[in-house]
């Protein structure tokens, strides 16, 4: 039982690399389409070789008798047998995303989708006919060439002739042997079942041992295996150390046969490996840059993150208790208080630093999407990424690539012209979308740009009048014109198309956006193109807070929410029908929510004018709150009260102070609208 | 987290037909909760009320880091309010499971015993059940002669915190 726990346990990763795997084959070949390089081939084919054999050996069969046709097609290419076409690409790319739901359905223990998967399949096998005699053999991949003539490939690839008395097998393992779980005794065993082994290692590379690192593996071997021996079966033994180990036949031609591979009119397999064997660099420095990172639960992270932020509490309970004390050792006290302060400080920057991630995570499937996207619209798009490495927390990665995906196929569908409208307006044919992101104060901002046609203002005007959402005599500002796309319901495309159109979009992009605590905001010159800007947290675990009293409660405000911080005279504070309160702030009215009111808290005093009015921002829209008083600013660690309770109008979350007292946060945003909901009908007349 | 009790809701390995309960009084009457749902007793400390929720929910404290929210039992089954005294504790359970799993706080007048319950000894609650409400009792058990009722916690807290109104239950 155990055993089997385990092995889900290591499908589980094997299900993740495969996923990992394709997004690097998928990436690989839209970069092909550009210029094909040996190295790019590569790479793609290594993943589709790491997703075989591991599809394989956990008995995957239909996942790894799929890639297996992959992978013959790209290893024709990376050979250069294969001109690499648009038309493979394409059927490449589809292999893909077939795999990727293979991968998805055997996870999940579905069926699978055999009428894509045969359909691909003769596509592949299509193409692979194409040149009669490239028809690879089933089982080993890397089999010959049919066109090298008869000896060679009898040497190169297939069972050695009869001639063959065995195999001498060069293997230099790189030092990550070990720990990338290959146990080289074990694989000598297995050759020692083909036949009798005669084993030399290489200790020339062991270092002194002050230098010697127990969990590498310095060795490299000489093995001869003797006996009339496929090379498919050694190919099983070595599959995983692939490129790190040679094998020669042991026969009388073997010499001639080595030296001069070239002679081969097609080369293959074997002088690839040969080529890569003596210099394992290239997948070498890929491991040492994957060890840098590890995998780690988020679970494990958040509780780390917990437990830091408890000793931020901590301190600043030991803080505010070394005020109250006094005497003579009271300065070394402080002393080491200041330093537990900076120590605690770096130590959640830094852990905090772990939940990042770059952006890039988020990036990375757009090249994918306007690929396809431009094809099937018959545009003519560049895509330019910038800032790919700007971090941001995962949560707020993870919740923002969706409404980025809209984003950009907005842009596309609607944003950008056919080429002959380009051209028409003297336009280059080529569209530009541009994805931006990068820091600004305590932000993160990202930006979607396009050079296509802009907003139509008229039309958007027009639209949301014939709506209702703007009353008929209503004066609207450009850019509360342009903003106006993102009401729910709004579009203004002509015709619904399946991308988009539908209407249903951009207000939910909002809505993400500001459950994230960000905001949205576009700006469009008619002809000239359109720019949306999304302006995020940096994380949101924590945030610099403003506390206020109302009685005996200590609320929290965000900083980034509040404008200023007023006094309150009477006389320019006034009632509207009902109870509506609205304070007159230079030209402007702003309605006025009274803590204490709101949440049910005794204040201080009933009248305004003892208290401090707050006045928040939050979607472009402003309110005041009356608060008995402010006290510290202070970055708080913020816990969800959902976790153990339920959602609470108006509270974001929740905070536990110096003190140990918990100090609920409010959600700004939601204290407006529901504020702004009770209020003046004339105010929010178009904002439903 | 180091918890006295530790308290796995899936756990039900105490024989099929007996199990634990950790029983508290409130007004006069006994109560008994699964042990296993418990995770620690506290006294009653001062609360950050949280607003726009019904009277019972007392508010919320900080449990080594964690919010938790206490519910006063009296106010939940409608019996009269009483000032807390020196007996009166906060019963922390670890409730509902997976997604919904919270960590909650009961204030009760005081704790009383551990009882081990044999299933023979205990009794479907009746239809009309005195002061509470009949649906979070999963029944009743007589030991020593003494009446314990024994609650139906998850759906207990469950239904408290959601404010869902449960099937033929007037409002408390």
């Amino acid at each position: 039982m155990t055993l089997d726990l385990e092995m889900a346990e290591i499908a589980k990763v094997f299900f993740q690399e495969s996923r990992e795997g394709l997004d690097v084959m998928e990436s690989g070949l839209l970069t092909l389409g550009a210029g094909a390089d040996a190295e790019s081939i590569n790479t793609i084919f290594r993943a589709a070789h790491s997703i075989k054999g591991g599809s394989a050996t956990f008995g995957f069969a239909e996942v790894a008798g799929f890639t297996h046709g992959v992978e013959t097609l790209l290893d024709e290419m990376r050979n250069g047998v294969r001109p690499v076409t648009a038309e493979a690409i394409q059927i490449l790319l589809q292999s893909c995303d077939c795999l990727r739901e293979m991968i998805a359905a055997t996870e999940a223990e579905l069926p699978l989708d055999q009428g894509r998967i045969a359909s691909l399949n003769s596509d592949i096998a299509h193409i692979l006919g194409e040149r009669p005699q490239a028809a690879p053999a089933p089982v080993a991949p890397a089999a010959a060439p049919p066109a090298a003539p008869p000896d060679a490939t009898a040497e190169a690839g297939g069972t050695p002739s009869s001639g063959a008395q065995g195999w001498l097998i060069t293997f230099e393992p790189v030092a990550d042997l070990l720990r990338l779980r290959n146990e080289p005794t074990r694989m000598f065993t297995e050759l020692a079942r083909l036949g009798a082994v005669v084993a030399r290692a290489d200790t020339s590379r062991v270092p002194l041992l002050d230098a010697l690192d127990p969990e590498s593996c310095y060795l490299s071997w000489n093995l001869e295996v003797s006996g009339p021996i496929s090379r498919a079966k050694i190919e099983e033994i070595f599959d995983w150390v692939e490129s790190q180990w040679r094998a020669e036949p042991m026969s009388v031609e073997k010499s001639s046969a080595v030296a001069q591979p070239h002679l081969g009119p097609a080369p293959e397999a074997r002088p690839v490996s040969a080529e890569r064997g003596p210099a394992p660099a290239a997948p070498t420095a890929q491991k040492a840059a994957d060890s840098g990172s590890i995998r780690v639960a988020t679970e494990k992270l958040d509780n780390i993150i917990n437990l830091v932020g408890e000793l931020l509490i901590t301190q600043s309970m030991l803080c505010g208790f070394a005020d109250g004390i006094d005497p003579n050792e009271l300065d070394r006290l402080r002393q080491g208080l200041s330093q537990l302060a900076r120590n605690t400080r770096e130590l959640q920057e830094s852990v905090m630093q772990i939940r990042m991630l770059p952006i890039s995570f988020a990036f990375n499937r757009f090249p994918r999407i306007v690929h396809d996207l431009s094809r099937k619209l018959n545009k003519k798009v560049e895509l330019k990424l910038t800032g790919e490495n700007t971090e941001l927390d995962k949560t707020v990665l993870e919740k923002i690539s969706d409404p980025l995906v809209h984003l950009v196929r907005n842009a596309l569908d609607h944003g950008l012209e056919t080429p002959d409208r380009r051209s028409a307006s003297g336009k280059h044919e080529t569209g530009s979308i541009e994805l931006g992101a990068f820091h600004e104060g305590g932000n993160i901002i990202i930006e979607v740009r396009d050079d296509g046609a802009g907003l139509n203002k008229a039309k958007i005007l027009q639209k949301a009048r014939e709506r209702g959402l703007v009353a008929p005599d209503q004066d609207l500002t450009d850019e509360q014109i342009d903003n106006l796309i993102f009401m729910p319901g709004f579009s203004t495309a002509d015709q619904v198309s399946d991308v988009s159109g539908r209407g249903v979009g951009m207000d939910v992009v909002r809505r993400n956006i500001n459950d994230l605590g960000g905001h949205v905001q576009i700006s469009s010159k008619e002809g000239q193109g359109s720019t949306i800007r999304i302006r995020l947290p940096l994380t949101l675990a924590i945030l610099d807070g403003q506390l206020v009293r109302v009685g005996k409660e200590i609320y929290i405000i965000s900083l980034l929410a509040i404008v200023e911080t007023i006094q309150v005279s009477k006389d320019r504070l006034n009632t509207l029908v009902g109870r509506t309160e609205v304070f007159r702030l230079r030209d402007e009215y702003l309605p006025v929510v009274r803590l204490c009111d709101q949440f049910g808290v005794e204040p201080d005093s009933r009248r305004a004018e003892d208290g401090l009015l707050v006045v928040i921002e939050a979607d472009g829209k402003r309110a005041g709150v009356l608060v008995d008083d402010l006290l510290a600013q202070q970055q708080v660690v913020i816990k969800s009260l959902e976790s153990n309770f339920k959602p609470v109008v108006a509270i974001a979350g929740a905070t536990i102070l110096g003190d140990g007292t918990v100090a609920l946060i409010i959600d700004v945003p939601d204290l407006i609208r529901s504020v702004r909901k009770l209020g003046s009908g004339a105010v929010t007349a178009h904002a439903a | 987290m180091s918890t006295a009790i530790s308290a796995s809701g899936a756990d039900k390995s105490a024989t099929e037909t007996s199990a634990q309960y950790l029983t508290f009084m409130l007004a006069g009457e006994e109560y008994g909760v699964d042990i296993l749902r418990v995770q620690e007793i506290k006294g009653w400390d001062k609360v950050t009320r949280i607003p726009h929720t019904p009277d019972y929910v007392l508010g919320v404290i900080n449990l080594r880091g964690a919010v938790v929210p206490i519910l006063d039992l009296r106010r939940r089954f409608g019996l009269e309010a009483i000032d807390f005294g020196p007996t009166t504790v906060v019963i922390v359970m670890r409730v509902g499971s997976g997604r919904d799993e919270r960590t909650v706080g009961v204030v009760v007048d005081a704790v009383s015993e551990v009882y081990n319950v044999e299933a023979a000894d205990t009794k479907p609650p009746p239809d009309v059940c005195g002061s509470i409400d009949t649906v979070f009792v999963k029944a009743l058990a007589t030991l020593e002669e003494k009446m314990l009722i024994l609650l139906d916690i998850d759906r207990l807290i469950a239904n408290s915190i959601t404010d869902e109104p449960v099937p033929g239950v007037a409002a408390a």
